[in-house]
């Protein structure tokens, strides 16, 4: 068993006709935070379902070296997940949750948890449904951050907050949670928020990998270049991935080409993570 | 299994309404029904004559004329009254929450918070089989007792009102043996009703929609099917009443002391009469109640229920998604 917390050998998983998994290779490993990102129905979550235990699926997979199909309940006390915002039960009251977590979780620090939760407006005596969505994911966070689990799974946790909930959410976790003992895999649509936080980075299309690299391989491999129309042609030579127009000049994405003859050509950008997708996923909806 | 009393609390925090409100209005209204009797009888001097099971005309007839015995078989029938009322509530209550138990949070998803924390499907399961074999049963049964002391001092007063001590009645009931011989029925009920509550888990583990069609509608359909099939003289199941008997003990085995008049062979159910010859200390004898344990009837169902239990937990681990 090498590093890796997550380590997955030609997962598969249809429903119907459509391929969700296509033989999926991977491994993830500790201390990095994944950003797992790809259109609508390309297979993210589906993949995180697998690593959780919540479905079946074919090929080979082990996470902290449980097989997460047989054995959910002994990973779940090493990993923790927040699928989606609001999934706690509606008729719960926060002191409940609390005590409930504290009592089948064998890591979770209650005083953790009540210090998060009083930096918030939450109280005890409140049910989660008398809470506003936002809130309801300040306590789902309390809850979570206050377990010392290995891995953290994230899938769209932030999906419908206001932008003041949504920074608040990656910095909490970023300042009062993540160490280089854990690991974080997050999914989201809202790539501009967390490019700078991630380590690591892996595109999914279609059931497959598209990319997977880290975010220093991404820095090296890609660059943008601002290209004045004069010289569009001799960039468009150099088979770009993307190319945009700005104001009158061309933007082109280019993959391992030489930094030297595209600094010839214009200005040089670091790639978004965001005009990376782009650029990548072409194509997926035609 | 060290998580099972915390998760048993979960249970009971999600459904107190139906676990402790609703057996303690069932016998609030009793004893609010038996004081308006109380109140109309004084008001308008006349023989109060309620029935609520019981009759307080007779109970004072019983005690003015000395016949204790009678008066304290009255107390008792008021004692067993008391279970009875909670018990219908407690069917309705149990029928719907095994019916939602393993889908209601797959429809709101927050089974994926669930799902996050370190428990089995076979604990969670379990907990929501006992929660319905005996937690439920036992608070209701514990309302019902404490109604039935307040009931008794209450009769106690109205008849001291009227210069009557209704204290030897008291005596002469058995509120102690009836209060064990009915704490022993609880373990019986929770048997007979296992087959209930596994196939109503069952469809509530594995329905993607609607459990309530699949667990109740689809057996009656099978019932009119095959008795159509059988009057058309196509191939059916024979004996009618075999099916009913399964269909029966399938959805409605959750109501306590529904075992009574179904025990069949082996169990003799005429000793619940309720007859004048009978007294109902003795019919609720535990020789005649545990009677039931040498029944087929009784083991074919707990076999059923646990296979049923079975799937439900196959189900749990591996649909977490309704279609709605």
């Amino acid at each position: 068993m090498s590093a890796a917390i997550v380590h997955a050998r030609h997962l598969s998983k249809a429903y119907g006709a459509t391929k969700a998994l296509d033989d999926v290779s991977f491994d993830i490993e500790a201390g990095r935070i994944v950003g797992l990102i790809g259109p609508n129905g390309a297979g993210k979550t589906t993949a995180l379902k697998a690593i959780l235990g919540l479905t079946d699926f074919g090929g080979e997979l082990s996470v902290l070296g449980f097989d997460p199909r047989r054995e959910r309940a002994r990973l779940m006390e090493e990993v923790c997940f927040i699928a989606d915002v609001a999934v706690l039960p509606r008729w719960i009251k926060v002191g409940e949750a609390i005590e409930f977590v504290a009592g089948v979780h064998p890591r979770f620090s209650r005083a953790k948890c009540e210090a998060f939760l009083a930096k918030t407006k939450i109280t005890p005596t409140m049910r989660v449904r008398e809470l506003s969505k936002g809130m309801i994911v300040q306590l789902h966070l309390a809850l979570v951050m206050a377990i010392d689990a290995k891995l953290l799974v994230l899938d769209e946790p932030t999906l419908g907050l206001d932008i003041l909930y949504r920074k608040s959410f990656y910095e909490s976790l970023l300042s009062d949670y993540f160490d280089e003992n854990k690991t974080i895999i997050v999914t989201t649509h809202q790539v501009e928020e967390i490019e700078h936080i991630l380590t690591d980075l892996v595109f999914v299309r279609d059931g497959k990998i598209a990319l997977a690299a880290t975010m220093d391989e991404v820095g090296e491999r890609y660059a943008e270049v601002m290209v004045n129309p004069d010289k569009a042609e001799a960039a468009r030579a150099l088979k770009p991935l993307n190319e945009r127009t700005i104001f009158g000049k061309s933007i082109f994405l280019f993959d391992g080409i030489e930094r030297a003859r595209l600094a010839a050509l214009g200005e040089l950008h670091k790639p978004s993570v965001a005009d990376l997708f782009v650029a990548t996923m072409k194509g997926t909806y035609a | 299994m060290n998580n099972l009393p915390l998760l048993l609390k979960r249970e009971y925090w999600e459904h107190r309404g139906g676990f402790f409100w609703a057996p303690l209005w069932v016998c609030a209204v009793i004893l609010i029904v038996t004081v308006l009797g109380i109140l109309s009888a004084e008001v308008f001097n006349s023989r109060a004559n309620i029935h609520m099971g019981f009759s307080l005309g007779e109970l004072q007839q019983h005690i003015g004329s000395n016949d204790l015995a009678e008066a304290g078989n009255a107390l008792d029938m008021a004692q067993l009254m008391f279970g009875a009322m909670t018990c219908i509530s407690l069917f309705f209550v149990l029928f719907f929450y095994l019916l939602g138990a393993l889908y209601d949070d797959r429809r709101d998803r927050s089974v994926l918070f669930w799902k996050s924390l370190p428990l089995t499907d076979t604990a969670t399961v379990g907990s929501k089989v006992l929660s319905a074999m005996l937690v439920a049963p036992l608070i209701a049964f514990a309302i019902s007792t404490v109604a039935y002391v307040l009931f008794l001092v209450l009769v106690c007063l109205w008849a001291g009102m009227h210069g009557v001590n209704a204290l030897p009645a008291v005596f002469a009931a058995h509120p102690f043996g009836m209060f064990w011989r009915l704490l022993l029925t609880v373990p019986v009920d929770a048997l007979w009703a296992l087959p209930t509550i596994g196939w109503l888990l069952f469809w509530s583990a594995s329905a993607r929609s609607k459990p309530f069609l699949w667990a109740v509608i689809l057996p009656i359909i099978v019932v009119a099917v095959n008795g159509w099939f059988g009057v058309l003289g196509l191939p059916h199941v024979g004996g009618e009443i075999a099916l009913k008997t399964v269909v029966g003990r399938l959805l409605l085995s959750i109501m306590p002391g529904s075992w009574i008049n179904a025990g069949g062979s082996g169990f003799n159910g005429r000793h619940f009469s309720f007859g004048d010859d009978e007294h109902v200390l003795t019919s609720f004898d535990p020789s005649h109640v545990y009677g039931l344990l040498a029944t087929p009837n009784l083991w074919i169902g707990v076999v059923g229920g646990a296979a049923l239990i079975a799937g439900a937990i196959w189900y749990r681990q591996r649909q977490i998604e309704t279609s709605s």
